[in-house]
């Protein structure tokens, strides 16, 4: 008889996280609750193959926009960014870095703009604040991990300053800049998601053209989006990014102005609990009844369904990836096939998961399957491209076996554990994106917090996005942990 | 004048001791190598050395250290970093002055490297990439030069030519060699490395390599 071993720390983790998502997913909403989603999927396909760039004269101005934020936003975010990396010994930038890039883009922007109302400054702080704190960390690490002997060759008595400049800074010049082109892409796909609310960006020409059911000016905005994001290595040249960025200030729309009045009403007013503004006898009573609604009643159950929807989203882009990354595998398929498979991971990697999630639910109804479907294909798209890449290092020996057998004994146990450690990278990314698709409607927290402002009651929108930052930082730190105490190595990430 | 004294000294790194009793006197103008087994404790007392010199002493690390994504240029005048102002190091960063170009020019031309002033240090062969690193020691106003085995990846010929470069252009020579033949050729005086003491220091006039071996010899095997 053969003596049944223990089961190994990764496997019981693996097994862990399945059956949590399975519960999770017993106590989903997982309806389509629409008549027929399939008429108007038809409808959708069709648009989709009959794109219609000339419908409308805007579309060319919301895609430089949409470049326009993404510009700034990431610039701007480079440079605190860069700055902050600096000084990211000190524990107070560490924390506030974690603080402002747990918050996500949107609720960023939601905050801004009771602040500066349209004005391009909201898109580009909503961009450029949490990218700063993103670009912060990413960059310390960078510097950290930075070849450091040329250092004993210094002569001594260099001032710091200098030394920093010629024996640290080069080395990491190349990562830096690798690293600006990736926060570029995602700084355009959070430029347009900040259309939904508002901002003249390509989401909010999208909402309009899919409420009215122009799925060709759809498909048109899309197409043009693919292709911005997928030549950017083309148009962004160094020497080209000064005009970029001149360019970026003269077009927005600066005029939009806002007002100081506004601005200290909402940070000295509006965010203070209504019942301390109250005032008067029994304040902090009735603070305290304040209090208990928001966490029993909102923050309690938004809390458990980011969580439960989260689980269930991060499992599936675990299986979608072991389908997405043979795609573009050199090891499991032909050159044409892949040219195929690539086209189509970049598609569903560069779509916004917001626009996908939007996308489906006007299919398919509001519940939890959007959403699922929706984090699930863009996270896989992602992680499938970086597993698949991965791939092409790998060599087999020549007799290796073909086909599924291939796939399962050659292929999956070598991807198996960096699949794990960039899921689990991503986990906490799932969740941030997971509370923002409440403002489509699903109950997650971001639901909760779009209420809050659309009923202009910001002091319980403020308190609410300070518990979705608190439940990001948690989530994050126990990813940390779970990874480092399962040797997940991360270096394959794209951070 | 003596450059270094050290009267029953000890040194180590990372609070590890390595060297014990240590008793040198070295001068200005002498030429010394250090011989010894891998892991005796050479690069230590060189080390040791160096951190006495301080601003005087230019050093050329065991693995050239040189900074892998910018050019010649720019490494070799990292020896003169301390002798700038940040403003002037920023702006050779950025656009290296004529005046500055040059003066690195006038240390390149001799080792052959001219022509390689502006070739990022990633696409030199081993030889050229050695001699940027003495370069960069030659660049530093110091005219002491502290070297960990200078030669240890580059061809015999190469080696000569590197070692007599050294001699010819700075005063005192403090060396670092596995090579004993060529450690006695080029140095005036060996100090010998073994278990953590300097057990040998003399003269090397008349040595032969030979000499050197229980330096080596291990009485376990």
């Amino acid at each position: 008889m053969i003596d049944r071993r223990d089961p190994s720390p990764l496997a019981r983790a693996v097994s862990g996280f399945l059956f949590v998502a399975i519960v999770c997913l017993v106590f989903a909403d997982i309806a389509i609750s629409t008549v027929d989603p399939w008429r108007e999927f038809g409808l959708l396909l069709k648009g989709i193959v009959t794109p219609d760039f000339y419908s409308t004269d805007s579309l060319a101005l919301a895609l430089a926009y949409t470049l326009a934020f993404a510009l700034l936003g990431v610039a701007l975010g480079n440079v605190f960014g860069f700055g902050l990396s600096l000084l990211f010994h000190l524990r107070l930038v560490r924390v506030g870095c974690a603080f402002v890039r747990a918050i996500h883009e949107l609720f960023w922007a939601l905050i801004f703009l009771q602040l500066f109302g349209l004005s391009p400054l909201t898109g580009v702080l909503a961009i450029a604040i949490p990218y700063a704190g993103i670009i912060a960390k990413v960059y310390a690490e960078i510097l950290e991990e930075a070849d450091q002997r040329p250092l004993s060759a210094v002569p001594v008595g260099s001032g710091r300053a200098s030394v920093f400049l010629f024996v640290r800074l080069p080395d990491a010049w190349a990562h830096f800049r690798n690293y600006s082109m990736y926060r570029l892409e995602c700084g355009l796909r959070s430029s347009a998601v900040l259309g939904f609310i508002g901002l003249p960006t390509l989401g909010f020409h999208l909402e309009s053209a899919f409420k009215q059911g122009q799925y060709s000016d759809v498909s048109a905005l899309l197409i043009l989006f693919y292709l911005i994001i997928a030549t950017m290595r083309v148009w962004m040249k160094k020497p080209l990014l000064p005009a970029y960025l001149v360019a970026a200030i003269v077009i927005l729309p600066w005029s939009i102005g806002f007002s100081w009045a506004n601005i200290s009403r909402f940070l000295t007013e509006d965010i203070v609990p209504y019942p301390l503004r109250a005032g008067g006898d029994g304040a902090l009573a009735a603070f305290g009844d304040w209090l208990a609604m928001l966490l029993f009643d909102q923050a309690w159950p938004g809390t458990v369904a980011t969580v439960q929807l989260t689980m269930i989203a991060l499992v599936a882009t675990g299986f979608l990836t072991l389908v997405f990354f043979p795609l573009i595998s050199p090891l499991l398929l032909g050159r044409v096939a892949r040219t195929g498979g690539h086209v189509f991971l970049v598609v569903v990697r560069s779509t916004p998961e917001y626009i996908l999630a939007f996308i489906l639910l006007n299919l398919w109804g509001p519940s939890m399957l959007p959403a699922i479907v929706a984090l699930s294909l863009h996270n896989a798209g992602i992680i499938g491209h970086l597993i698949g890449r991965y791939t092409e290092t790998v060599q087999l020996r020549l007799d290796a076996v073909k086909g599924a057998n291939r796939y399962f004994y050659e292929v999956l146990p070598r991807i198996y554990r960096p699949m794990l450690a960039l899921l689990f990278y991503r986990w906490e990314v799932i969740l941030r994106e997971t509370a923002i698709l409440g403002i489509l409607g699903i109950a997650t927290l971001g639901f909760y917090i779009d209420s809050a402002f659309s009923d202009l009651r910001f002091d319980r929108a403020l308190l609410l996005i300070l518990i979705t930052a608190m439940l990001n930082i948690c989530v994050d730190a126990i990813s940390r942990s779970v990874r480092s105490r399962l040797r997940l190595q991360t270096t394959l990430e794209q951070r | 004048m003596s450059l270094i004294e050290l009267q029953d000294e000890s040194a180590g790194y990372n609070g590890k001791e390595i060297l014990r009793g240590l008793n040198v006197k070295i001068d200005a103008g002498e030429r010394i190598a250090l011989v010894g087994e891998s892991g005796a404790g050479k690069s230590t007392l060189l080390r040791l050395f160096y951190e006495r010199l301080g601003e005087k002493a230019a050093l050329m690390p065991q693995d050239s250290a040189l900074v892998q994504a910018l050019t010649v240029f720019h490494n070799v005048y990292m020896g003169r970093l301390h002798q700038r102002s940040v403003w002037r190091n920023l702006r050779n960063l950025v656009l290296p002055a004529r005046r500055d170009v040059d003066e690195v020019r006038k240390v390149l031309v001799p080792l052959r490297l001219e022509e390689k002033i502006f070739s990022g240090v990633g696409e030199l062969s081993g030889g050229q990439y050695q001699r940027t690193a003495l370069a960069r020691a030659l660049f530093h106003t110091g005219d002491i030069i502290v070297a960990d085995e200078p030669v240890s990846s580059v061809d015999e010929h190469q080696a000569r030519e590197i070692l007599a470069t050294m001699n010819a252009e700075k005063e005192t020579v403090l060396l670092a060699m596995h090579d004993r033949a060529l450690a006695i050729e080029f140095a005036d005086r060996i100090i010998g490395v073994k278990d953590g003491r300097i057990v040998m220091d003399r003269k090397s006039a008349g040595m032969t390599p030979g000499d050197l071996d229980n330096l080596y010899m291990n009485p376990d095997v």
